[in-house]
């Protein structure tokens, strides 16, 4: 019986990391499931779940390049903090008076301000560290004390608010979602695309003449996506917006109310993260650029010697750090429809765990970005359920750092076990 | 005859030191197209340092290098790759968690028309010249820490000679490798040394040296014992230039 459980797995040939990851997550949400009598599962919290998750998502996937690449970024945090203040005095003080309060363009031109700087941060770290030397823990170190401060100076400690109300949909607040029937429409899409993806693998390994798997086990995998993605979808879609944000959006557009429930649907923080998630993982399977970040974390020397200029690729890897610490300034922003001085306070340990728990080597060489994204879920559905359960917040710090250290220890196990 | 022919590469007076210590203490070299030339001596008497900064791994601090007669300025691999020098290292050099074919074009990546690395291109080359340099090879999606030491040593030698290399510097290339493929390298360097490769051979075998190089450079402690015509001297005086750093012609001169 165990045996044939054991084949079936095999046939599906899904890494064992990532099954492992997949279980501790179901075990995770059944188990406060059944301590909060249902109310973890419902569509009301697995959404917020969702927004809660996106912005620390956002940052994991670049922590994934920075520690393969045998660094890391104590920084982000901070600098989130920093970008969102930056941000959030633009639209607020600076914009308005040449554009006038709610002028399209304050969004669009806040977050390109937010990701330049984002960027121009980032690649100094990464300059400081790729060639003056000095060790990314201590030049992050240094960044996570100064763009604190440096985002107290910007208002003088205080809370900035309220920001744009276009910039806040992409909180994901009751406004800030596709809706039911987008929602519906990515569904569709992102099935499509996860089918043709999986047969264009097919006829690739074909073509090599590679072992292909069972028809059934491409059948079973197909599936279980599609149920995922349509199981996501409907999830959102079951979640009815309250009548007052109803009667708001609604007469805001001069529209009738309608008598019937509106629902959610999938928030926009979410999409973004799907996007960033996408872009992220070609960069790490199909460009030069992330080829040398893992052939740098894998063997430094190797990629130097095979002239890969491992100097300007920290850099990179630290400017693109930044630029998706701005996105998830963004959301952290939107989300909360101010900005005040502790805006990102201990995420960069969110974002580190989120990428370690998710699979990614501290010594280098070895991440993937889904792996990240689990890792993320898992940690805020970690700090979701405890807060649900009424878990004081010393102790979930106290569980969180176990858990991390465990998840760590258990990665370190399994690679040794499987010669990675 | 042979010695009036313009070297391919020549390195004059090279020195490099870490520290105090004088890794490579006023050396020259060179080699003609068609030239094996070994390079010998104990662990430690700077051959790979000097071998290195041919291949743009090392700065010199001294000294010049001229390829075809005209003075170069080697400063990373990106400019010895360049100029047409590819370097087997001792060490392999190989990214251990990638597979084959991005370790054989790790900086130099077949791109499709979209711009993105193209493995199926790069695992089919890797394919074609694996067939010829070790039929055996199979194992081409696995990363290369999962390969054996003389599989890894063949993805490191594939790297070197795809790319139409006119220089070949091999640190070392059969130390991992057992009998029958060590034949395989030394016939490949019969051919390559046909096509009118030079190649600068580092080896412990003096055996091999002596059938495969037409002239061997000794080196101890950092500094050039000399350079001989392998023709000229038997196994024991390339020894004796090995272990005491004694000329055999010396006296004779
Ligand atoms: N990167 C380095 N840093 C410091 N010392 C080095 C380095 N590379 C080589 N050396 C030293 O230079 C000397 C020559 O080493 P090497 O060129 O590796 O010798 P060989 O290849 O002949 O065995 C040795 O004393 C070695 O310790
Ligand atoms: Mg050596």
């Amino acid at each position: 019986m165990s045996s044939q459980l054991k084949k079936f797995f095999t046939s599906l040939e899904l890494d064992t990391r990532m099954l492992g990851m997949i279980g501790a997550l179901i075990v995770l949400w059944l188990s406060f499931n059944f301590v909060t009598d249902g109310r973890f599962l419902t569509p009301r919290n697995l959404f917020n779940l969702s927004v809660q998750t996106a912005s620390v998502a956002v940052m994991a996937t670049g922590m994934v390049f920075v520690i393969v690449t045998r660094h890391i970024d104590l920084s982000v945090g901070s600098l989130l903090g920093l970008l969102g203040m930056l941000m959030g005095t633009l639209q607020v003080h600076i914009l308005p008076q040449y554009l006038g309060f709610e002028h399209p363009l304050i969004w669009i031109i806040t977050i390109a301000v937010g990701i330049a700087a984002g960027a121009i941060i980032g690649a100094m770290q990464g300059w400081v560290i790729g060639y003056l030397a000095v060790p990314a823990f201590i030049v992050t170190l240094g960044g996570f004390l100064v763009y604190r401060g440096a985002a107290w100076w910007v208002t003088t400690g205080q809370t900035v608010a309220p920001l744009d109300a276009t910039y806040r949909l992409l909180g994901g607040g009751a406004e800030g979602t596709l809706g039911a029937n987008l929602s519906w429409g990515l569904g569709l899409v992102a099935s499509v695309a996860a089918v043709l993806l999986m047969i264009k693998s097919r006829q690739q390994k074909k073509a090599h003449g590679f072992n292909l798997k069972p028809v059934w086990a491409e059948y079973t995998l197909g599936g279980i996506a599609i149920a995922l993605i349509l199981g996501f979808v409907a999830t959102m879609n079951s979640y009815p917006l309250s009548k007052g944000a109803v009667k708001r959006i609604f007469e805001g557009r001069g529209q009738e109310i309608p008598d019937y429930a509106v629902m959610h649907g999938v928030a926009i923080p979410v999409l973004i993260v799907l996007i960033v998630a996408i872009v992220m993982t070609v960069i790490a399977m199909r460009t030069k650029f992330g080829r040398y970040v893992f052939a740098t974390g894998g063997n430094p020397e190797a990629a130097e010697l095979s002239g890969i200029n491992t100097k300007m690729l920290t850099v990179k890897v630290f400017s693109l750090m930044g630029v998706l610490t701005a996105i998830a300034a963004v959301i952290a922003s939107a989300r909360l429809g101010s900005v005040g001085n502790d805006l990102g306070t201990l995420d960069e340990l969110r974002v580190i765990a989120a990428a370690v728990i998710g699979g990614t080597a501290l010594a280098g060489g070895f991440g993937t970005i889904y792996g990240a994204l689990l890792g993320a879920l898992i940690m805020q559905s970690l700090q979701s359920g405890m807060a649900m359960v009424g878990v004081d917040a010393p102790l979930q710090s106290i569980v969180v750092g176990f858990v991390l250290v465990i998840a760590v220890y258990l990665d370190i196990a399994y690679r040794r076990r499987t010669g990675q | 005859m042979e010695n009036t022919t313009q070297p391919l590469v020549e390195m004059k007076d090279i020195q490099v030191s870490f520290g105090g210590i004088k890794a490579v203490d006023h050396v020259s070299i060179d080699v003609k197209p068609g030239e094996v030339v070994g390079l010998l001596g104990h662990n430690g008497a700077g051959k790979s340092t000097l071998i290195k900064v041919l291949s743009g791994a090392y700065k010199k601090d001294g000294g010049e290098i001229y390829i075809n007669g005209e003075k170069v300025n080697i400063q990373n691999p990106r400019d010895a790759r360049a100029h047409n020098i590819e370097t087997i290292y001792q060490t392999l050099a190989l990214a251990d968690n990638l597979d084959a074919a991005s370790n054989l074009f790790l900086g130099r990546e077949l791109t499709s028309r979209t711009g993105f690395v193209d493995d199926d291109a790069m695992e089919a080359e890797t394919r074609k010249i694996m067939g010829t340099l070790n039929p055996n090879f199979e194992k081409f999606s696995a990363p290369v820490s999962a390969l054996s030491g003389g599989q890894r040593q063949s993805v490191a030698i594939a790297r070197a000679v795809y790319f139409d290399a006119k220089v070949l510097i091999m640190d070392e290339p059969t130390a991992a490798l057992g009998p029958h493929e060590t034949q395989m390298v030394s016939d490949l360097i019969k051919e390559l040394k046909k096509k009118g490769l030079g190649i600068f051979l580092i080896s412990h075998d003096i055996h091999d040296v002596m059938e495969l190089c037409d002239r061997a450079t000794v080196m101890k402690n950092g500094k050039l014992v000399g350079t001989v015509d392998v023709a000229d001297v038997t196994d024991d005086d390339l020894l004796g230039m090995i272990i005491l750093g004694k000329h055999p012609h010396e006296n004779n001169n």
